[in-house]
Formats: C-alpha cells, sequence, structure tokens
C-alpha cells in the first residue's frame, strides 16, 4: 500500500479545548477501500479525531491531508468528497424523509432532477420508501440511522466518516445498518468509523485503533490484536479461593485478577480448562474464545469514565 | 482582518440555506400569509377608526395629515423590524440549538458563513414577504402614494438585513432561548414605540429626539414615511446610509460570534 495516496494521512494531529487536550499528537492513515476503526472509551477524542477529519473543528496542532489535499485549504473540495454520520441524529424535523434527502442534495450543489432520483434509490436502499412522505419525528430510532446513513451518501462519496453509526439502537437495526454497510464496503468505499461496540469493530473493520487520553494505545488487524493482547483461549475463573490466586501468580499465564474473578488468557495449546479446571473449579469455570473486548478491556483499564 | 476573512467563507451556496428555509415557510404559507395581511386591519380599525377620532391630524413636515396616513407606514416599518428579527432570533436559534441543523449543514460543502448568511438573507426575504402583503392591504385603503411607495419593497429587504443580522448577533451571544426577553424588552419594543412610529418624534424633548435619532426604526420609518406620502427629501439619504452602515457593521459580527459558538 505504500504507493498508494492515503484516503487520510493524519500527522500528530492535536485539538485543544480550553487547556484540556482531547487529542494529543494522533498519526494515521486510511487507504482506498479500507474500513479503520476508533475505538476508545467515553472521552477518549474519537469525536475530536474525526470532526477534524471532516473539517467540522480546526486543528491545534499536526497536518492532515484527505485525498492528498490539505484540509487547511481544500475544506470545501473534501466535504463535497466525503459522507458524515455525525453522533447525534440532527435530521432536519422540518422536512419529510424524501425532503430531507433532497435538501441536502442541495447543499452539495446536485441538480434538482439528480437530487430527487438519488434520494429514491437511497430511500429503497434502507427500505424507507414507504415512508417518503412522513415527516422524520414519526421514524423509529434505527429508521432515523437509518436515514442518515442515506443522508451522507447523497453525494456519492469517495469516503463515509461513522460516529458511533448503531449506538441505541436495538439489535435489529443495529443487523440492518451492518448489512448496509458491509454492501458499500463491498463496493470499495473507504470508511472511518468510531464504535462502542466490539462485535461491530471486529465485524466491519479491516484494521482498528484503539485509543485513550487522545493518544493511541494499538493498532492492528482485530485478528491480531486479539491474539497479541488476548492469546485464543481464554478461561475465566468464579470467585477464586487463595490457592487458585497464588497458583495463576506463579504461573506466568497472562491474565487479569478482579475482585470475584480471574480471566486467564492462553493459545490453544496451553490447555488452561484442563489445567485449571480439574483442580480449582469450584464454583464454576468459564471457557471461550478471546474476543476484541478483552483486548479493549486490557488495555483502557476496568474503570468507568465519565 | 479577522472579519474580512469570514467574510470570504460566503460562497453563492448561502442561497441553498435560504432555498431550505424558504421550502419550510411554503408548507404553511397560509398560516405565513395571515398575520400580515390582518394585521393591519387590526390596527387599522384600533388607531384609525378609535383613535383618530380623538387625535384627529398629525403635524408633519409642515403638514396635518389624518391618522392612518400618518401611522400606516409605521406599521410597514415594524414589520419588516419584526419579521427580520424574531427570525433571525427565535427561528433560528431553535435550528441551532435544538435541531442541530446547522451542524448537519456543517458536514457538507457549506461554510458556517455561508450557513449565516442564509439564514439572514433569509430573514430579510421573510421581511419583504410580509411587507409586500401589507402594503397591499393597506394600498387598498389609498394610504401609499405610487409609484414611489414601490419602493418599500426594496427597503424591506435593507431593513430586514440590518434588523436580522442584528438579531444574529444575539443568537451568536444567548445562553438560552429565553434571554432574547432582554433585547426585545431593552431595543425593540422602546423603538416601536419611540421611532416616530405612533407619533411625532418632535414632540419629545431634545434629550429624547436625540435618543430617537440613534434608533435604526426611526430611520426605516423615515424613509418609509417619505415613500408612502410619495414625498422624498434630504433627509433620506442620510437614513438609507445609517442603516447601510449598521448592516455592514452588524453582519460581519453576527458572523464572529456565530463562528465563536459554533466552531469547536
Ligand atoms: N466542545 C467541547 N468543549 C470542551 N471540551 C470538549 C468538547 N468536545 C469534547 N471535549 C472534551 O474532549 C475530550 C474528548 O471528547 P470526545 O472527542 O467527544 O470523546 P469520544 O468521542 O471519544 O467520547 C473529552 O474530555 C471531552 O470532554
Ligand atoms: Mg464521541
Amino acid at each position: 500500500m505504500a504507493d498508494t495516496v492515503p484516503i487520510i494521512d493524519a500527522k500528530n494531529l492535536r485539538k485543544v479545548f480550553n487547556g484540556t487536550t482531547a487529542v494529543d499528537g494522533l498519526s494515521f492513515q486510511l487507504f482506498p477501500g479500507e474500513c479503520l476503526g476508533l475505538l476508545g472509551p467515553n472521552g477518549a477524542g474519537k469525536t475530536s479525531t474525526i470532526r477534524m477529519v471532516y473539517a467540522f473543528s480546526p486543528m491545534n496542532g499536526g497536518s492532515l491531508k484527505v485525498f492528498g489535499i490539505d484540509i487547511k485549504t481544500g475544506w470545501r473540495e473534501i466535504k463535497a468528497r466525503i459522507g458524515v454520520c455525525q453522533q447525534e441524529n440532527n435530521l432536519d424535523p422540518d422536512l419529510s424523509v424524501l425532503q430531507n434527502l433532497e435538501l441536502f442534495a442541495r447543499y452539495y450543489d446536485i441538480t434538482k432532477k439528480d437530487a430527487k432520483d438519488r434520494a429514491r434509490q437511497l430511500l429503497q436502499f434502507i427500505a424507507l420508501e414507504h415512508r417518503s412522505e412522513d415527516k422524520v419525528t414519526s421514524l423509529s430510532g434505527g429508521m432515523m440511522r437509518r436515514l442518515v446513513l442515506a443522508r451522507a451518501l447523497i453525494n456519492n462519496p469517495e469516503m463515509l466518516v461513522l460516529d458511533e453509526p448503531t449506538t441505541g439502537l436495538d439489535p435489529q437495526s443495529r443487523h440492518q445498518v451492518w448489512e448496509r454497510l458491509e454492501l458499500l464496503r463491498a463496493n470499495g468505499l473507504s470508511i472511518l468509523l468510531t464504535t462502542h461496540y466490539m462485535d461491530e469493530a471486529y465485524r466491519l473493520c479491516d484494521r482498528l485503533i484503539i485509543m485513550d487520553h487522545g493518544k493511541i494505545l494499538v493498532e492492528g488487524e482485530p485478528v491480531d490484536l486479539i491474539r497479541r493482547y488476548a492469546g485464543e483461549q481464554v478461561v475465566e475463573i468464579v470467585n477464586p479461593g487463595p490457592e487458585v490466586r497464588e497458583f495463576i501468580q506463579t504461573s506466568g499465564y497472562m491474565h487479569d485478577m478482579l475482585d470475584h474473578r480471574i480471566i486467564l488468557y492462553g493459545r490453544e495449546d496451553d490447555n488452561l480448562f484442563e489445567l485449571i479446571g480439574e483442580k480449582f473449579c469450584t464454583e464454576g469455570c468459564i471457557k471461550r474464545m478471546a474476543t476484541l473486548e478483552d483486548v479493549f478491556l486490557r488495555l483502557t483499564g476496568r474503570e468507568l469514565r465519565e | 482582518m479577522i472579519d474580512l476573512l469570514q467574510v470570504r467563507n460566503i460562497s453563492r451556496r448561502f442561497s441553498r440555506v435560504w432555498n431550505r428555509n424558504l421550502v419550510v415557510y411554503r408548507k404553511i404559507w397560509l398560516v405565513n400569509f395571515l398575520v400580515p395581511l390582518l394585521e393591519p386591519l387590526l390596527y387599522l380599525t384600533a388607531f384609525g377608526v378609535g383613535l383618530s377620532a380623538l387625535i384627529g391630524q398629525v403635524p408633519y413636515e409642515g403638514k396635518e395629515l389624518p391618522y392612518v396616513v400618518f401611522i400606516a407606514p409605521a406599521l410597514l416599518s415594524i414589520t419588516m423590524m419584526y419579521n427580520a428579527f424574531f427570525e433571525n432570533t427565535y427561528a433560528s436559534f431553535v435550528r441551532m440549538y435544538y435541531q442541530k441543523t446547522f451542524d448537519a449543514m456543517m458536514a457538507t460543502p457549506l461554510s458556517l458563513e455561508d450557513i449565516i448568511a442564509g439564514e439572514i438573507v433569509w430573514g430579510a426575504t421573510k421581511s419583504v414577504i410580509a411587507t409586500a402583503i401589507m402594503l397591499l392591504v393597506v394600498s387598498l385603503f389609498g394610504l401609499i402614494e405610487y409609484p414611489q411607495g414601490l419602493l418599500i419593497l426594496p427597503l424591506s429587504f435593507l431593513g430586514g438585513l440590518a434588523f436580522g443580522a442584528t438579531g444574529m448577533v444575539f443568537t451568536g451571544i444567548v445562553p438560552s432561548i429565553d434571554m432574547f426577553n432582554l433585547p426585545i424588552f431593552l431595543l425593540i419594543t422602546p423603538m416601536f414605540l419611540f421611532s416616530g412610529t405612533f407619533f411625532p418624534i418632535d414632540t419629545l424633548p431634545d434629550w429624547a429626539q436625540s435618543i430617537s435619532h440613534v434608533l435604526p426604526l426611526t430611520h426605516l420609518v423615515n424613509l418609509c414615511r417619505g415613500l408612502a406620502l410619495g414625498e422624498l427629501h434630504a433627509g433620506m439619504i442620510l437614513s438609507v446610509i445609517y442603516l447601510l452602515l449598521l448592516t455592514v457593521i452588524v453582519f460581519p459580527i453576527a458572523l464572529v460570534v456565530m463562528r465563536r459558538r459554533l466552531i469547536k
């Protein structure tokens, strides 16, 4: 990928809000056709980062090129070529479903006729044709989110920026959104997204950045990250006694010691479950695959944020 | 310097923002038309029939005018002020703060300055529409001289820009929507009463006259009355300059305060 121009080329991005640093020297790239996920606890700086990428917030430091264009001078062209789903559903409540798309198209200088055609196609794509004349306030949360997605596609963008696309949706609606995003990805659209859902990140993203306090903690493909930071197999020991605690502390295995639970990370051939199970599993042990959630919690800690 | 740079961010795309507001306006055009249609009838009945009997003629520029002839241009001027000021305060604030319409727009090629310019020009457009309807009504009573009276329409656009941009400055700084009560109580209501609207300024004591001459509505009323009576005079040039200057000064301030408020 070294000789292709990256869609996003961010170097040392900084964002400061009256003294507090929200983004602290972030560098990353997004390559054509790739889906990159930004993960991080609340307040990690995800929204602040992508707001700079779609030229909503000015940066306090660093350099940023999108499509090879410097964002400081070419912001209008860049904005014309990307689609954005902001964290909040800011659909226009004064307009109908169809008008939300048609008038948004006009902000991109799309002609009235093309706007109409494109709006109809997109309503079909998100399965909302039957609601085209309704007020947006009458839509369910999932429908609104799909409409926001459709609106972000109105200009046939070359890159899509999604800030928590499925937060607050029921499982059915989340899968509806995911299916659409997978279709778009298959068509070669480059995607930058933030999410709190590890299953979403795992399913949609080619590459992930886990960040906290405005800095990158780790970066890599989901499977690699799991292997590196949580192994392959996990055994959770419920209400462990003192013997098992001591055994694990001296055993050298990757583990997390919690108040009422020990989580043990190992490789497939470590046979952890067999090792622990026979001796110590009095109250119960759970054997499962390692997940991104393990990686996330291990790297960002288990304390509550905000 | 910063102001000048910001003005440069305005492109012809501001008309898309204007168009969005027009589309919404047309949805309930009947309600929107009803107010300027009926309001002058209310005022003319109350003042023309009721108060006229007490007041009779009003001395203005060396002539005696029937009271309804005197206040008709004031009603038009007040309409210009109200339509633009309320559109760019309450209505713009709702779009900005509650509906997040501006946030969504800022993810498109529109600049913040396009959005604010579109809003202010829309406020001025509402002023023109309302003035046109009201002008039609008062003309039926023979209260307007033509063709000079036609110039009231471009005047309503200028007045709309001046009052809309002023309203937008408040939208950029008020912490909550209730706070608009303050500029309305301190500026709009005194102007409504003391800008030569319902009685000539000359009847006021000198100090009050001086204050009155600083109020933008005084100049709008002065212009509107001259046009409605078909009597243009030199003082009107000063009033035009005053309103142009006000617009040219307040408009960039609106851009600055809105940028401070919305760009994070
Ligand atoms: N407009 C703002 N003004 C002041 N501080 C802000 C603003 N937006 C975000 N922050 C702060 O910046 C940090 C990062 O926030 P954000 O980028 O929204 O995080 P995330 O999207 O990862 O939850 C937080 O500490 C947040 O409080
Ligand atoms: Mg966020």
